[in-house]
């Protein structure tokens, strides 16, 4: 029905190597992108030279690609990968196409635990994003208490709860700045904002602790699936449901901490690009999990392009370039939901 | 030899008392209905035997206490169909019923052709098969039901569990879903268990009725047993009329008016 790239009736087997290798090859050529364009641009054939060591490229483009622009490319693939993954896995939790960390005000919780950390003067790993973990799950923890007790029932209210929560995030983050010195604050407000300029290779490690995280959630596409059909459904169906529950929430949590530390705030990322993949390959999860990653991570690649070229002088962070796309497709869908 | 047990089985929910002392056999092979006013436990007698709601007392399912099964083992024995499914999400119908044969497949594993092949038996089983690239939301109530049950029968369990499978039905698709069911238990010897709030359907269909009142089984047994007038008034607190039908000899149980016949 609908759209032609829905072949369901395919074997899941072959519509998963489909997907990936059409969303590989968006990723690619996204990365390529994202090393050849800027300021000075380099050549597609020059970029690939430098990645893979041949011939002798010129000593100020090795630089340039290098040190420049493939700790940025690296940083927004990761943090695309962790932000469209960790949407998709609250919106099999919480049963809503709408919820996304950033709305939820779980990333706002990150943000605040990261503030607190660095103002605290605490090490990047594991002090501030210890305390960003901390932050999330704490917002996250409230937000699940609210939905558990019934009081927000519906799926509005649930929404509802989480923009509040993540206003309220805000309002902590302003304060925490105006207690702050006048050097901190500028260094905070850009990352707050979601900048993927300030990130260098020697902080390349820090993003393989998301690693585990992805790992877990693919493995738990199937039971995810069945998540979707409410509780009872997926309980009789062979999940059990507590311990699934349990472990989405502590790996998306801890992965989207991760990267909030090291980006900020970008949000929606997680509401555009597993939205656009469910219309494409349909509800299952098998699908979504790992298209979501690949996807994602083309996505912020490509908003961080835009970010960067679309000023006339400098630039502005990625955040910007996501909500102006994102908050829209919101609006949109939540207008649908209502007829 | 018996399908499931239950003895000595209370539940509360908070404070409030939903289920007492209860005790039931259900042999393998049976269609038993559980009938009763709204309210007396029926459903949460149902999700007890499921093992969805915590409670006190023991039930076996096949001989075995149903605390020892896990989750996954439990759905290859039973499965459940609800009351309602949420269809926010747009799976497919044939991807719905292979959902039934997850509990049969390992974390990573994908569903090969033996379970393509399970999945489009159980479709055609319940006549589903012409929808299977519809969604789930596109389909009238009738067919969602169908559906559901045919996603049970896909689990390849021994017992089925049923919540007012036919609620919101009109009486010739209440008709269809119960002969589906008297046909999976004449045929593959499934036992059946089905809440029920409709006397007739369950006078014509259930081998054995369970009456429920107040959290407690009421009465146990024959259509002819069970639904009794003196019983009937007790536990619903109406006048009740119960005939035997010219075709077939059914009973046929109407409530009358307070007005009607003094």
């Amino acid at each position: 029905m609908g759209c032609p790239l829905r072949i369901e009736t395919w074997p899941i087997g072959r519509r998963l190597l489909l997907a990936l290798l059409v969303l590989g090859g968006l990723l690619a050529l996204a990365i390529l992108l994202g090393l050849s364009l800027g300021s000075s641009p380099i050549g597609f054939g020059e970029v690939l030279d430098i990645l893979t060591g041949r011939g002798t490229p010129d000593p100020t483009a090795l630089a340039i690609v290098r040190q420049i622009r493939l700790p940025r490319v690296v940083l927004a693939a990761v943090t695309g990968a962790t932000l469209a993954l960790g949407g998709l896995v609250f919106q099999a939790l919480l049963r809503n196409p709408l919820a996304e960390p950033y709305i939820l005000g779980v990333s706002g919780g990150s943000a605040i635990g990261a503030i607190v950390g660095m103002l605290a003067g605490l090490a990047p790993f594991p002090g501030v994003a210890g305390a960003a973990f901390t932050g999330s799950s704490l917002v996250l923890l409230l937000l699940l208490l609210l939905s558990g007790r019934g009081m927000l029932a519906s799926r509005d209210a649930l929404l509802l709860g989480g923009v509040m929560l993540n206003a309220f995030c805000g309002a902590v983050i302003m304060f925490l700045i105006s207690l702050s010195s006048r050097e901190e604050v500028r260094h905070i407000l850009f990352w707050l904002m979601g900048d993927l300029s300030m990130f260098t290779p020697a902080q390349f490690p820090l993003l393989l602790a998301v690693l585990p995280s992805f790992l877990l959630i693919l493995a738990l596409a199937r039971p995810m699936n069945l998540l979707l059909l409410g509780r009872d459904n997926a309980a009789t169906l062979g999940v059990n449901v507590r311990l699934v529950n349990g472990l989405l929430l502590g790996a998306t949590t801890l992965m989207v901490s991760l990267v909030v530390c090291q980006a900020g705030l970008i949000g929606f990322v997680g509401l555009v690009v597993p939205h656009v993949l469910r219309l494409l390959l349909g509800a299952d999860h098998r699908l979504l999990a790992p298209a979501s990653m690949l996807g994602g991570a083309s996505y912020l690649i490509l908003c961080d392009l835009l970010a960067r070229s679309l000023p006339a002088q400098g630039e502005m962070p990625v955040g910007i370039v996501t909500a102006l796309v994102g908050a829209p497709l919101f609006i949109f869908l939540l207008w649908r939901a209502r007829r | 030899m018996t399908a499931v047990t239950v003895r000595g089985l209370n539940l509360y929910y908070g404070q409030r008392q939903i289920l007492t002392e209860i005790a039931l056999e259900v042999l393998a092979g049976e269609f038993l209905v559980i009938i009763g006013p709204n309210g007396t436990g029926k459903t949460s007698l149902l999700k007890a035997m499921a093992g969805l709601l915590p409670a006190s007392g023991t039930i076996e399912i096949l001989g075995q206490p149903l605390a020892g099964y896990g989750r996954r083992l439990l759905a290859r024995e039973l499965a459940v169909v609800p009351q309602l499914t949420p269809s926010d999400f747009p799976f497919t119908v044939a991807e719905t019923v292979l959902m039934g044969r997850s509990p049969h497949l390992g974390l990573l594993e994908l569903e090969g052709a033996e379970d393509h092949r399970l999945a489009r038996q159980a479709m055609a089983f319940t006549e589903v098969s012409h929808l299977a690239d519809r969604r789930l939301d596109e389909l009238s109530g009738g067919e969602r039901q169908r559906v559901i049950i045919a996603r049970a029968i896909c689990q390849g369990p021994r017992i089925i569990l049923l919540d007012e499978p036919t609620a919101s039905l009109d009486p010739a698709h209440q008709v269809r879903i119960l002969d589906l069911l008297e046909k999976l238990r004449r045929e593959q010897g499934m036992t059946v268990i089905m809440v029920s709030h409709d006397l007739n359907l369950a006078a014509m269909y259930g081998g054995r009725l369970v009456l429920m009142s107040e959290g407690r089984i009421a009465a146990v047994g024959r259509p002819a047993e069970v639904l009794t007038v003196a019983r009937l008034e007790a536990c619903y607190g109406c006048r009740m009329e119960v005939v035997r039908s010219e075709v077939g000899g059914q009973l046929r149980v109407h409530p009358l008016a307070a007005v009607i016949g003094g």
